[in-house]
C-alpha cells in the first residue's frame, strides 16, 4: 500500500475519463473479464436467466398442483423427450422439483448474491481497486455457468423412469445412487461440482481481498456490514463446500466405480450421506442469506438516514450464526433414525440460532427508531424483508423442537418455512439489494412507481402462495407430490393463485429495467443522499472501468458508521 | 453416533436382512398387483379384484372374521376447507397420547410465541413507519448502540427459549420410551412403491399394501390417494413396537394423526413405540422422496380393539403369541435394536 494520497478528490468525473475508463474491446471485456464490476454484471445477468429458468419451473408446479391428479406432467414428459407413460410422467414431476431447488440455490441466490452484489461492491466498499485474484475471478463466473449447462444437460439425458435426474436437491443416496439408472444424475453431480468449485475459488477471492486490500485506515470494525457478511459468508463457502463434493463424488463413485460408501450391501450407510450433505446444507442456507443480512443493514441505515444499530452486535451475531450453523445439521435429519440424545441435542443447538437472528431483527428495527425514514424503493423491500423474515424464522424454531418435527418434516409446513426465509427473506433482499444499487450500476435511475408496484404485487403473490402452505403441511400434505387428496384441494388452488399474481409481478420488474435503461433519469454519484455513508456512493455512477488507482484512506476521527474518508 | 458402534449394528442387520431374504418370495408375487398409473385420470388402478376377493376367500378358509373398518370422516385423515375451514388449518386430530402431548405443546406455547413474536414485529414496524417518517420526523436521531436494550433483546429469547425446550426435551423423552417386552411388533418395509407389514409375533404373517385406484377408493367410500387394498391392522390401545426398514431406497412411513414419522432406509431397522388410544382408521403417505410414484404409496393403520385383532390375525392364517410358541428371532430383533 504504497501510493496512500492524503485526500481523495483523484476521482472527479473528468478524472474517470482518462486510463481509467479505458475499456478493452467486447471479447476481452466479456469473456476474459478480469474486472469486478464486469464480472458482477454478468454474475447478476446470469442470476437473473436461471431465476426464470427456475422460475418457470416452479410456475409448471404449481399449475399442475392446481388441482388433484395429473395435468400436465406427461406432455412435459414428452415434450423432454420421455416415454408416454405414467412412470415417466411421474418421475417428470421429480426432475421439475430437483431442478427448481437447485437452480434457484445454486444458478440463482448464490451467483446473485455473491458472485453479483459481493463482486461489485466489496472491492467499492473497502475502497480497493478489484479484488485479489482478478483472473481466479473469471474463472469462478464461467466454472458457474458450465455448471449450469451441465444441469441443463442432465434434463435431456436418460435418469431412470425417465429423461433428467429425479433425485430432489439433495440428492440422497441410495435414490441417487441404484435408484436412478442413466447419465442424468451424474451431469446434475456434476453440475454441482463445477459451481461448488467456482464458489470456493469466489470465497478464497473475497477473504483474501478482504483481509489485505481494504483502504488504509479501514480496519475490520470500521467495515460495512455488507462486507462483514460477504467475509462470513466466504468462510461458511470455504468450510462447507469441500464436504458437499466429497459426498457427492461419494455418490459419483458409488454410481460408477463400485464402491459402497452409501450401500449397506457393502458396508455403506445412507445416512452417512445425509450426515455430509446437511453438514453442507445447514451452512449453505445461511450463505444464501447472509449477504442479503449485509444488504438490509445498509440500506436500513441509508434511508433512516442514521446508522447502523449496535454495529458490533450486528457483525458478531453474523459470525455466531455462522458458527452455530456448523453444529445444528441434523435437523434436516429427525426422522432418520437418530438416537433420543442426539435428538435433544440438535434440537438445543438449533434454538439457538434464534438468538442471533432475533439480535439481527431487533437491531434493524432499532435502527429505524428515531430515524428520518424515506420509504423508497429498497427501503420498502427491506422492511418487507424484515417482516417475512421473521415469520419464516419462528416457523424454524417451531421445527427446531425434533418431537414436532416428527410430524412436519417432508410436508409442506418446511417448504413454506424455507421459502418464507429464502423467496421472502433471500429474494426480498435481492430485490431490495437491486434497487439500492441499480442506479450506481447503471447511471440510471429507475421509475420509483414501477418499484412500488412490483413490491405490493409480489409481497401479496408470494404471501398468497406459501402462507397456506403452513395449512397444507399441518394437515398433512408431504412435499414432493405431484398429486394429493382431494381434502388438500382448497388450498393448493390458493397457492397457485399466488403464483400468478407473483408471476404477473415480475413484469413491473423487467418493465422497470428496461424503462430505466432506455428512458431513466441519469443517476448522480449519490442518488440516496445523506444516509448512504459507504465508499461507493463517492464515485460516479456507473463507477470508473478502473476505481481507487490511489487509495482513500479512512482516518481515525472517522468511526465505523462513516466509510467516508476525511474530506469527503 | 459412534461410528464403531454404527458398523457394529450394520453388520447385524446383514445378518438380519439375510434372514430376511428368506422371505423374499412372498414378498415378490405381492408385487405382481403393481399400482399401475394411468394418464388420463392420471390415477391409480386396482389393483386387481380378483386378488382382493382371494385374499377375503384365504381368510374365511382359516377361519376369523375381518371385514375393513369404513372411515370416519375427518378422524384419520385430512380435512378439507369446505369440510370445516378452521380444521383444514391445522393438524389433524390426534389419536396417540404422545400426539396430543406434542398437539398441546405446538398450540399452547409455541403458537402463542411465535404469533406474539410476528405480531411484535410487525406492529412495530407500522410504528416506526409512522412516527419516525421524514414527514414526521425530520432530523434523525445519532443514535448508534445502547447496551442495555442489546443484552434484554438477547436474554429474553434466550428465556423463552428455555421455556419451550422444557416440553420439547419432555417430548422427546416420552417419544423414545423403549416399548415393554411384550408390545405388538409390526415391521413395516417401504419398497418402491407399495409397502409390505410384518408381523413377526403373529407367525410371520405378511401384508403387502398397494394404494386403491381413486374409483375403488370411492366404491369403498374412502378417500382417495390414501385408501390401500390391505390395510395395517393393529390392535388399539396396546403398545405396539413399530418397525421400519428399506431394501431399495429410503421411504417413510408416516401417519400425522398419531404423530409418527419414521423413515425406512436400506440396511438400517428403525424402531419406535406407538400406541393408539382408540380403534379407528389412520391414514398416512410415505414421506421421503423415493422415486416416480412417491406419491402413490399411501399407508392406511386400522386399529382394532384387542380381540377384533385376533380374529384378523386368525383370519391372515397367523397365530397370537402364548397361542404357540412366539417367534423367537423377533425378540432377538428387538433385543438388539432396543436402547
Ligand atoms: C431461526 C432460524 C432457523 C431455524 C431454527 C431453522 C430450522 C429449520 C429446521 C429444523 C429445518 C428442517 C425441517 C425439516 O426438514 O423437517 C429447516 C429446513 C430448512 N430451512 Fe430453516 N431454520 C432457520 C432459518 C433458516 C434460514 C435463515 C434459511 C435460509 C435462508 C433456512 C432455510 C431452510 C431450508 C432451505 C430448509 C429445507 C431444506 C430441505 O429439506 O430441502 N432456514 N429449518
Ligand atoms: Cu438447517
Ligand atoms: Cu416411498
Amino acid at each position: 500500500m504504497a501510493t496512500t494520497a492524503e485526500g481523495f478528490d483523484i476521482h472527479d468525473a473528468h478524472d474517470a475519463h482518462d486510463h481509467a475508463d479505458h475499456k478493452p474491446g467486447f471479447f476481452a471485456r466479456w469473456f476474459m473479464s478480469t474486472n469486478h464490476k464486469d464480472i458482477g454484471t454478468m454474475y447478476l445477468i446470469f442470476a437473473i436467466i436461471a431465476g426464470i429458468v427456475g422460475g418457470a419451473i416452479s410456475g409448471i408446479m404449481r399449475v399442475e398442483l392446481a388441482e388433484p391428479g395429473i395435468q400436465y406432467l406427461g406432455w412435459w414428459a414428452q415434450l423432454m423427450g420421455g416415454a408416454d407413460d405414467i412412470n415417466t410422467a411421474l418421475h417428470m414431476w421429480n426432475v421439475f422439483i430437483t431442478a427448481h431447488g437447485l437452480i434457484m440455490v445454486f444458478f440463482m441466490v448464490m451467483p446473485a448474491m455473491i458472485g453479483g452484489f459481493g463482486n461489485w461492491f466489496v472491492p467499492l466498499m473497502i475502497g480497493a481497486p478489484d479484488m485479489a485474484f482478478p483472473r481466479m475471478n473469471n474463472v469462478s463466473f464461467w466454472l458457474t455457468v458450465a455448471g449450469f449447462f451441465s444441469l441443463l444437460f442432465s434434463l435431456f439425458v436418460p435418469g431412470g423412469s425417465g429423461p433428467g435426474a429425479g433425485t430432489g436437491w439433495t440428492v440422497y443416496a441410495p435414490l441417487s445412487t441404484s435408484g436412478s439408472v442413466g447419465p442424468a444424475v451424474d451431469f446434475a453431480i456434476f453440475s454441482l461440482h463445477l459451481a461448488g468449485a467456482g464458489s470456493i475459488l469466489g470465497a478464497t477471492n473475497f477473504i483474501t481481498t478482504i483481509f489485505n486490500m481494504r483502504a488504509p485506515g479501514m480496519t475490520l470494525h470500521k467495515m460495512p456490514l455488507f462486507v462483514w457478511s460477504v467475509l462470513v459468508t466466504a468462510f461458511l463457502l470455504l468450510l462447507a463446500l469441500p464436504v458437499l463434493a466429497a459426498a457427492i463424488t461419494m455418490l459419483l463413485t458409488d454410481r460408477n466405480f463400485g464402491t459402497t460408501f452409501f450401500d449397506p450391501a457393502g458396508g455403506g450407510d445412507p445416512v452417512l450421506y445425509q450426515h455430509l450433505f446437511w453438514f453442507f446444507g445447514h451452512p449453505e442456507v445461511y450463505i444464501m442469506i447472509l449477504p442479503g443480512f449485509g444488504m438490509i443493514s445498509q440500506i436500513v441505515a441509508t434511508f433512516s438516514k442514521k446508522p447502523v444499530f449496535g454495529y458490533l452486535g450486528m457483525a458478531y451475531a453474523m459470525v455466531a450464526i455462522g458458527v452455530v450453523g456448523f453444529i445444528v445439521w441434523a435437523h434436516h435429519m429427525y426422522t432418520v433414525g437418530l438416537d433420543v440424545n442426539t435428538k435433544m441435542y440438535f434440537t438445543a443447538a438449533t434454538m439457538v440460532i434464534a438468538v442471533p437472528t432475533g439480535v439481527k431483527i431487533f437491531s434493524w428495527i432499532a435502527t429505524m427508531w428515531g430515524g428520518s425514514i424515506s420509504f423508497k424503493s429498497p427501503m420498502v423491500w427491506a422492511m418487507g424483508f424484515i417482516f417475512l423474515f421473521t415469520v419464516g424464522g419462528v416457523t424454524g424454531v417451531v421445527l427446531a423442537n425434533g418431537g414436532i418435527d416428527d410430524n412436519l418434516h417432508d410436508t409442506y409446513y418446511v417448504v413454506a418455512h424455507f421459502h418464507y426465509v429464502l423467496s421472502m427473506g433471500a429474494v426480498f433482499s435481492l430485490f431490495a439489494g437491486f434497487y439500492y444499487w441499480f442506479p450506481k450500476m447503471s447511471g440510471r435511475m429507475h421509475s420509483e412507481f414501477l418499484s412500488h408496484l412490483h413490491f405490493w404485487t409480489f409481497f401479496v403473490g408470494v404471501n398468497v402462495i406459501f402462507f397456506p402452505q403452513h395449512f397444507l403441511g399441518m394437515q398433512g400434505m408431504p412435499r414432493r407430490y405431484p398429486d394429493y387428496p382431494q381434502a388438500f384441494q382448497f388450498w393448493h388452488e390458493v397457492s397457485t393463485y399466488g403464483y400468478y399474481i407473483m408471476a404477473g409481478s415480475m413484469v413491473f420488474f423487467f418493465v422497470n429495467i428496461g424503462y430505466a435503461l432506455v428512458a431513466g433519469r441519469k443517476a448522480g454519484a449519490n442518488p440516496w443522499g445523506e444516509g448512504a455513508t459507504t465508499l461507493e456512493w463517492t464515485l460516479p455512477s456507473p463507477p470508473p472501468y478502473h476505481q481507487f488507482e490511489t487509495l482513500p484512506v479512512i482516518t481515525d476521527a472517522h468511526d465505523y458508521h462513516d466509510h467516508r474518508p476525511a474530506t469527503a | 453416533m459412534g461410528q464403531m458402534h454404527t458398523r457394529m449394528k450394520l453388520a447385524t442387520l446383514a445378518a438380519l436382512a439375510a434372514g430376511l431374504a428368506l422371505l423374499a418370495p412372498i414378498t415378490a408375487t405381492a408385487q405382481d398387483a403393481p399400482a399401475a398409473v394411468e394418464t388420463a385420470a392420471a390415477q391409480v388402478a386396482a389393483p386387481d379384484a380378483a386378488m382382493v376377493e382371494s385374499v377375503t376367500d384365504a381368510a374365511n378358509a382359516t377361519g376369523g372374521s375381518y371385514t375393513p373398518m369404513a372411515p370416519t370422516k375427518g378422524k384419520g385423515m385430512p380435512t378439507s376447507f369446505q369440510d370445516d375451514p378452521m380444521k383444514s388449518l391445522t393438524f389433524q386430530d390426534q389419536y396417540s397420547d404422545n400426539g396430543k402431548y406434542a398437539l398441546w405443546m405446538h398450540n399452547d406455547i409455541l403458537m402463542p410465541v411465535i404469533t406474539a413474536i410476528s405480531l411484535l414485529v410487525l406492529g412495530l414496524l407500522l410504528y416506526v413507519v409512522m412516527r419516525f417518517n421524514r414527514t414526521r420526523n425530520p432530523v434523525a436521531s445519532k443514535t448508534t448502540h445502547n447496551t442495555m436494550i442489546e443484552v434484554i433483546w438477547t436474554i429474553v429469547p434466550v428465556i423463552i427459549l428455555v421455556v419451550i425446550a422444557v416440553p420439547s426435551i419432555t417430548l422427546l423423552a416420552r417419544q423414545y420410551e423403549t416399548p415393554p417386552e411384550d408390545a405388538v411388533t409390526i415391521k413395516a418395509t417401504g419398497y418402491q412403491w407399495y409397502w409390505g407389514y410384518t408381523y413377526p409375533d403373529h407367525g410371520e404373517i405378511e401384508v403387502i399394501s398397494n394404494m386403491l385406484s381413486p374409483e375403488e377408493a370411492l366404491k369403498r367410500g374412502e378417500p382417495g390417494q390414501l385408501a390401500v387394498d390391505n390395510r395395517m391392522v393393529v390392535p388399539a390401545g396396546v403398545p405396539l413396537r413399530i418397525q421400519t426398514t428399506a431394501t431399495d431406497v429410503i421411504h417413510a412411513f408416516a401417519v400425522p394423526s398419531l404423530w409418527f414419522k419414521m423413515d425406512a432406509v436400506p440396511g438400517r431397522l428403525n424402531e419406535k413405540l406407538l400406541t393408539i388410544n382408540e380403534p379407528g382408521l389412520y391414514y398416512g403417505q410415505c414421506s421421503e422422496l423415493c422415486g416416480a410414484r412417491h406419491g402413490y404409496m399411501p399407508i392406511a393403520v386400522e386399529a382394532l380393539p384387542p380381540a377384533e385383532f385376533a380374529e384378523w390375525v386368525k383370519s391372515q392364517g397367523g397365530t397370537m403369541p402364548g397361542a404357540e410358541e412366539a417367534a423367537p428371532a423377533a425378540d432377538q430383533v428387538a433385543a438388539l435394536t432396543a436402547r
